[in-house]
């Protein structure tokens, strides 16, 4: 099936993302003694940003579906 | 209430839900109404990825690192964005080509390479069969901790156990059972599972909502939320380091290292590479996957620091391994519901495993180590056997039995050991070393087989030597000397910190050496060699994959054979009956009528090879084909064909050569014309402004002359006479050049009148003699004569004869002193009349005898004397007698007078044309 150059673009965009989101410089900056609801931050940080590429992901590859 | 033989029964009751499913799923797929046809089956089916290393090492390693259990899980969040580049195409290049493993798409990309589909296979092996010893303990101590229930201890050391009684052993078996019923149902390995990717599902199903109940029995039961979790959790300050990257818990470096592992794994483990690709149904269902799969890691990832931190908080350091905290938490709670359930959730993540990696190991041992064997060791007698489909089954249905088999030895083998629990990450750097040349042979058509056979082993050896062998040292089985004081007490080769390299964890390390190495053989190695046909065929194959869905093959060189032999043949491993409806199915799709109609083309061989790939393996079946195929010799009109298109490439590139060097000839020629009409052009302004000049003087004098009469009329008549005279004289001397000049002009563009008829020279010669007398008189010159009797006739203008002859007695009368002596004479010679005029005059120079035949030119001082003549009279006659094919010449010594000659032929040949006639020409006349 035949999919446009610019669905590639987009997926490549939010891998790259993802790299920047989940390695050193990012994570330093979260990587506080902080707490949301108790919850410390880094922890929220990794999930919440995860959840963010998910959906990121799911919001272009479904939007393309044939 | 949680008794023993509840447990047991409990397992076993699990294990016959698998095989029911299964059964199920392969009916309806038999009745043509599969249930795995479908985006989520495959995106949970993916999910097998999460074993017991997940289930329970998870919570194990986050009591140690902290967050640093969370690479493993966004590594394949990462790399699942990328597969519609990655993925796809290794989908598409699988189906087309039948690739049923790992080590059959290496083999098949780079030429279908016997050896590297070996080489692949062994890799796989040795770095999986730990892997699975590992679930299999998994399954061991969660036997042994919920048989204690309700009270916890330690897991039972498996040496204590004896193997009838060990309830790990029949799970194998019974797992082993499983694989064989739902995994070889097929003899063609490329045809999909579905049974078993049913099951396997429902398994990632399971294990999820199981660790989800143990999570959330551990945050919203024995607290409050996670609020109330973390915030009792500060109550206790060593639990603080694992909330962050501070201290002992994991650094950037191998944070990153880990994720780059896992993107590789995800791939290539060959349990995914399995489901992802061989079991994939549809290509479009890669779409939910894409961001499915990240969400089930996501989900079954939330809990684990919760689960940990309550653990450690419930059990006091050390007394509890903290891999079994998902059991031993519910147990210490009294909930022996949850027990059994993240019990069977555990089960389910280790059974899932080695069901899949079985399968893939146990289709590469076949296909790759097993076949080539036999077809070496010539044990099939392929000639012999009439239908090997049923040996072929009874291999991979040994394989497997083996597989697994090998996992449960080395786990009764290695026990506690190191190099067991550690297997984890060291089986994901090992299936990373295909990435080079899985990647590489996607993208890059210059990968050549020797390239990634390079690579390949010099990834494997180094991964063997950074972290396989560390893990026997540090298990007791190898000297730890070699650990730390490196081979051979070579500090530089210590196999933790090689070449130097110091200040990386060891699978950080091991990463990058093993990296280094593989992708610079292969890269090297390969950009110095030169890939085969055959790797070239497959190269375009798999490397143009996305952009021909269908893909025809291109003529290549092929043996042929008939069809119904490679039909018998591949029906002899395939089972005759499927052999026969592909084939047939085949020749419906060329629009042949029946198989027997097809003609075995490349194309067909290439069916044929695809189709027994699919059952034992690619390389394998290129040997099979082509030991059937080879004694035929090479179509001699295929050769011609070739050899014909290869000649007229070879007469057209000639035929342009040619066409350049004429090219080339015509240019030289035009040069030198153009010289040529350059020099003329020369002579022609040479010989324009002597005319000129020529005119001009007697033009100046009588003009001079008739001014001084003009202007004094009162001269003396003498005078006057004089001037007249010179002024006729002039006159009649201008008159006479310009008729000359006018007459060369005409004899030598051809457009002079010539009247031929038969001439008698004496008559000619005596005619001359008495127009010159009076000439002769006045000096005082004796004539003489030599006229012999019986002269042939000439043919010849005998006005221009007598113009010849004059002009050479009047030259003979001018240059004779007085009182001197001219002979003439007519002699016959060779066939020619020759006729001599000699005079007794000062002669002539050797280099004025050339000088005097050209234009103008006249013998004589030209300072003192005034020139006597026009300079034209001998060109004209050269002129005329080269016209009726003769010559001229002198011949004379200084002080000795000089003799002129010139001979005619008996027969006048017609006028040869005269050399300087091209310029004549342009000025007409």
């Amino acid at each position: 099936m035949q999919r446009s150059g610019i669905h590639g673009q987009r997926l490549i965009a939010i891998f790259l993302l993802g790299c920047l989101l989940f390695n050193y410089p990012l994570l330093y900056l979260f990587n506080i003694d902080y707490h949301v609801f108790g919850i410390p931050l880094l922890y929220i940080y990794m999930f919440v940003a995860w959840a963010v590429l998910i959906a990121l992901t799911a919001a272009v590859v479904e939007r393309k579906s044939d | 209430m949680l008794t023993g033989y509840v447990i047991v029964i409990a397992s076993f009751l699990y294990v016959g839900l698998l095989f029911a499913i299964a059964y199920y799923g392969d009916k309806r797929a038999d009745a043509g109404r599969s249930i795995i046809a479908n985006p989520y089956i495959y995106a949970l089916s993916l999910a097998v990825y999460c074993t017991s290393w997940t289930f329970y090492g998870s919570v194990g390693r986050a009591a140690t690192s902290g967050i640093g259990f969370l690479p493993i899980y966004l590594g394949p969040t990462l790399m699942v964005v990328l597969w519609w580049y990655v993925m796809l195409k290794m989908i598409r290049i699988s189906k087309a080509n039948r690739i049923t493993s790992i080590a059959d798409f290496i083999a098949s990309r780079y030429g279908k390479s016997q050896l590297l589909g070996g080489l692949a296979t062994i890799i796989a092996v040795v770095g999986i069969v730990p892997y699975i010893s590992l679930q299999l303990k998994a399954v061991s101590n969660s036997f042994s901790i919920i048989l204690k229930y309700p009270a916890i201890a330690a897991p039972d050391s498996q040496a204590a156990i004896p193997l009838v009684a060990d309830n790990t052993f029949y799970i194998a078996l019974l797992l082993a059972a499983f694989t064989i019923l739902f995994g070889t149902r097929h003899l063609d390995a490329s045809e999909r599972h579905e049974g078993l990717v049913a099951a396997i599902a429902f398994e990632s199903v399971v294990k999820l909502l199981a660790f989800i109940a143990v999570g959330a029995f551990a945050t919203f039961v024995l607290h409050d939320g996670f609020g109330d979790l973390f915030a009792r959790a500060t109550e206790y300050p060593q639990l603080q380091k694992l909330l962050d990257f501070s201290g002992s818990s994991i650094n950037y470096t191998s944070w990153a290292s880990l994720t780059f592992v896992s993107m590789l794994a995800i791939m290539f483990l060959p349990r995914q590479f399995q489901i992802a690709v061989v079991e994939n149904v549809d290509e479009r269902h890669l779409n939910k996957a894409v961001w499915l799969f990240p969400l089930y890691l996501l989900a079954i990832n939330i809990f684990v620091l919760p689960i940990t931190v309550a653990g450690l908080m419930h059990f006091p350091a050390g007394n509890i391994d903290a891999d079994t905290f998902v059991l031993t938490l519910p147990i210490a709670h009294q909930q022996p519901l949850l027990t059994l359930v993240v019990f069977i959730g555990g089960l389910s993540a280790a059974t899932g495993m080695v069901i899949v990696e079985t399968i893939a190991l146990s289709t590469m041992v076949c296909n790759n180590l097993a076949m080539p064997l036999l077809l070496r060791l010539n044990v099939l007698h392929l000639h012999e056997r009439a239908d090997l489909s049923a040996l072929i089954v009874g291999i991979r249905r040994g394989a497997i039995v083996g597989v697994v088999l090998l996992g449960y030895a080395y786990f009764r083998l290695a026990g506690e050991a190191y190099a067991l629990v550690s297997i984890g990450l060291i089986s994901f750097v090992a299936v990373a070393q295909f990435a080079p040349a899985i990647l590489g042979g996607m993208f890059w058509k210059g990968a050549t087989r020797r390239g990634a056979i390079c690579g390949l082993s010099a990834g494997f050896l180094v991964w063997g030597y950074t972290l396989l062998l560390p893990s026997f040292a540090k298990s007791g089985w190898l000297p730890l000397a070699f650990v730390d004081h490196g081979l051979f007490d070579i500090a530089f080769l210590k196999p933790l910190e090689l070449f130097g390299l110091r200040g990386l964890d060891d699978i950080t390390h091991g990463v990058f050496w093993s990296m280094f190495f593989n992708i610079g053989a292969y890269i090297g190695v390969s950009l110095v060699t030169t890939p085969s046909l055959a790797e070239q065929i497959q190269a375009n194959l798999f490397v143009d994959a996305q952009r021909d869905s269908g893909f025809r093959r291109s003529e290549s060189l092929r043996d042929s054979a008939s069809v119904a032999e490679l039909i018998n043949l591949v029906g002899r491993f395939f089972g005759q009956r499927h052999t026969h409806d592909a084939f047939e199915a085949y020749a419906l799709q060329r629009g042949a009528k029946s198989a027997r109609e097809l003609s075995a083309d490349a194309d067909l061989i290439h069916f044929a090879e695809t189709l027994l790939a699919g059952a034992i393996g690619a390389g394998s079946a290129r040997v099979v084909v082509a030991s059937v195929v080879q004694e035929e010799p090479l179509g001699i009109d295929k050769v011609m064909n070739i050899l014909d298109e290869a000649s007229q490439v070879i007469a057209y590139s000639r035929q342009l050569e040619q066409k350049s060097r004429e090219l080339e000839i015509a240019t030289t020629e035009l040069r030198s014309a153009n010289q040529r009409l350059q020099e003329l052009d020369l002579l022609k302004d040479d010989f324009v402004s002597t005319v000129t000049h020529e005119l001009r003087t007697p033009l100046t004098s009588i003009r001079a002359f008739s001014e001084i009469l003009h202007d004094n009329p009162a001269l003396e008549p003498a005078q006057r006479e004089k001037f007249l005279g010179i002024i006729i004289k002039e006159s009649e001397r201008l008159t006479r050049l310009i008729n000359q000049v006018l007459d060369l002009a005409k004899i030598e563009s051809g457009n002079a009148e010539w009247q031929s008829g038969e001439i008698d020279m004496r008559e000619v010669l005596e005619d001359a003699l008495s127009a010159t007398s009076q000439m002769f008189k006045e000096k005082n010159i004796a004539v003489e004569m030599q006229l012999p009797e019986d002269l042939p006739l000439v043919v010849a203008d005998r006005d221009r004869l007598m113009q010849v002859m004059l002009n050479l007695l009047s030259n003979a009368a001018k240059f004779c002193r007085e009182n001197g002596r001219i002979k003439t004479g007519i002699a016959r010679e060779r066939g020619n009349l020759r006729i001599d005029v000699a005079d007794d005059g000062i002669g002539i120079s050797v280099e004025d005898q050339n000088f005097i035949f050209e234009k103008f030119r006249q013998v004589g001082d030209t300072l003192t004397k005034k020139p006597q003549g026009t300079g034209l009279g001998l060109p004209i006659c050269r002129q005329i007698i080269h016209h009726f094919g003769g010559r001229l010449w002198v011949v004379s010594t200084p002080g000795q007078g000089a003799m002129f000659s010139f001979t005619l032929p008996f027969d006048g040949r017609p006028a040869v044309a005269p050399p300087e006639a091209g310029l004549a020409q342009r000025y007409g006349t």
